[in-house]
């Protein structure tokens, strides 16, 4: 099973602390020691961001930083282990408390787990095969 | 983050689970570094696992639940080398022989957190050790190594649980009393020591890839645990190419898992697969692991392995968008060099696949007839499978029917059997 650990919250604008990189450092590695790590990313605080709001027929941007913090994605982990009890096992261990240290704020790990097409009960066949054509083109070959 | 309350049951127990999956080879691996012997380090960790069960649904989730059984397990070995060293000591002044359970001077706290990846590769190499069957080897492995449970290695291969976990004693049994040292081999041992324990993680994988026995044709879950045990070892040996070529082979292979089944579980075989069902972020992995087999210090003249070659042959296939686009020529030619570095009647045959698609089924049909008299070969369906394919690209019809259903009763599988008789109707 494949889930995404998603680590919620905002960089504070401010570059990560000499502590907090090299704790994630050894959070990563512990992960590829493991063998269940496919892959990660980390995001930039959302200032370097924009949003594209869609309501009443008509599209707008709107440009970062975004407020609500809870509600923004840091970084995620794409892991595969046996079961969602093992993904929380493993999301308990990212050292997140090593970058709200000192502050009023909680860091969320939220785990997710991936959906595969075919496993998506409300896709039509078609919408399976289109969703395949899509990853074909994105993944341009290998 | 303080205690958690958990609710008794199954959400604890849930988590000792999954938390035992994750810390189990480790606290093993350093157990037996102070006891100096797998089986009982096995059981020690066990007995912590137990004080987990009891403790952790009472009490809540410890902070550290790895560090807790750790400290468990710890405990028990020290007790245990204590009651034995009293005993030995007894047994000494009857004048008996002493012997040294444990080394004395130990400094247990470093012992448990100090170079636990040695410990980790120790103990891959011991429950590979070539005293054990090769279905002891899987089965310790499984168990020791990825975690898992006799009941979950029992289903995994469908064989009864009670098996296993015979298996399994005897293993540690035969281990004990071969007085398997707790080390990595070094020396001219070292080669066939390292073949052994990629051959025990490739057949696990194999045994998930295609199942050589019951209803399904593939079982993933068998593919993850022989990945997630490759790409372990490719950590704690990141400067052995073949471990690399291991890995490499399985992501890659791994990458089809989904296209190899048909919508009513039916197997799909490589060149009808549609390819767009391939796993682009394995294919991908596959080919970075590849890419690692050349950053290791490469000792003059090495040539590629088997398992290098396998991934190359796998990376051509990967790499082709159609079946039309595949270099059938490279691949050929990396069989060629494969039958003279790992020479096997199945890679011969699987050489004389490639040659016919690079160079025409008259060629391949060559090839494969002179596999006829092979010993090895007798009884293994793919032989007359592959056969009645050529026949059948050359519009020898009749002569194809008879190698599919021949092909058919050979194989254990069912869903292949309903594949080749349907191949054989075809024809007729």
């Amino acid at each position: 099973m494949r889930f995404m650990v998603i680590l919620k919250g905002e960089a504070q604008g401010e570059a990560p602390s000499e502590e907090l990189v090299d704790a994630m450092i050894k959070y990563n590695e512990e992960l590829v020691k493991a063998g269940i790590l496919l892959a990660a990313e980390g995001l930039f605080d959302s200032s370097r961001g924009a949003r594209v709001v869609t309501a009443g027929g008509r599209k707008s941007v709107i440009d970062g930083p975004f407020t609500e913090a809870k509600e923004l994605i840091a970084g995620f982990y794409l892991i595969q282990v046996r079961s969602l009890a093992e993904a929380v096992e493993w999301a308990k261990r990212c050292p997140v408390e090593v970058a709200i240290r000192g502050t009023d704020r909680e860091a969320v790990v939220e785990i997710r787990q991936v959906a595969e097409a075919d496993e998506v009960p409300t896709f039509t066949e078609e919408q399976v095969a289109a969703e395949r054509r899509i990853r074909e083109q994105l993944s341009g070959g290998a | 983050m303080g205690r958690r309350g958990v609710s008794p049951g199954s959400t604890a127990h849930r988590t000792v689970e999954a938390v035992w999956r994750i810390e189990s080879a480790r606290i093993i691996a350093a157990l037996a570094r102070l006891v100096r012997d797998v089986g009982l380090a096995e059981e020690l960790a066990q007995d912590a696992l137990v004080a987990a069960l009891e403790q952790w649904p009472r009490d809540g989730v410890p902070d550290n639940p790895g560090a807790w059984l750790m400290a468990v397990g710890k405990r028990r070995a020290v007790d245990l080398i204590r009651r034995h060293e009293t005993y030995e000591r007894k047994l000494a002044e009857l004048g008996h022989r002493q012997e040294v359970v444990a080394d004395p001077d130990a400094d247990f706290d470093a012992v448990l957190t100090d170079r636990i990846e040695d410990d980790l590769l120790r103990l891959v190499f011991v429950a590979c050790h070539p005293v054990l069957s090769t279905e002891a080897r899987v089965a310790l492995t499984l168990r020791l190594l990825g975690g898992l449970t006799t009941d979950e290695i029992a289903r995994a291969f469908l064989v009864a649980e009670p098996t296993v976990a015979q298996r399994i004693v005897r293993a540690k049994r035969n281990l004990a009393e071969a007085d398997v040292p707790f080390e990595v081999p070094e020396g001219p041992d070292r080669v066939d020591r390292l073949a052994s324990v990629l051959e025990v993680i490739y057949l696990v994988f194999n045994e998930g890839y295609s199942a050589t026995a019951g209803d399904d044709w593939v079982r993933p879950g068998l593919c993850d645990d022989a990945l997630r045990l490759g790409r372990i070892l490719a950590e704690l040996m990141p400067d052995e190419p073949e471990v690399h070529g291991l890995v490499a082979l399985m992501e890659i292979q791994a990458s089809r898992l989904r296209a190899r089944i048909g919508p009513d579980g039916e197997p799909v075989l490589l060149l009808d697969q549609d390819r767009r069902r391939w796993d682009r972020l394995l294919i991908r992995r596959g080919l970075a692991a590849l890419g690692r087999v050349a950053l290791g210090p490469a000792p003059v003249g090495r040539a590629d392995g088997p398992y290098v070659l396998q991934a190359r042959i796998a990376a051509c296939h990967a790499l082709a968008a159609t079946p039309e686009e595949t270099d059938w020529r490279r691949i050929a030619s990396l069989y060629d060099t494969l039958a003279t570095v790992a020479p096997s009647p199945v890679v011969e045959l699987n050489r004389a696949v490639a040659v016919s698609m690079a160079y025409g089924p008259e060629a391949g049909l060559r090839l494969v007839d002179a596999l006829l008299a092979e010993p090895a070969l007798r009884g293994y369906h793919l032989l007359p499978s592959v056969r009645g394919d050529l026949l059948a690209k050359l519009g020898r019809a009749a002569e194809a029917r008879i190698e599919f259903v021949k092909a058919a009763t050979l194989t254990r599988n069912e869903r292949e059997r309903t594949l080749l008789l349907d191949r054989a109707d075809g024809l007729a």
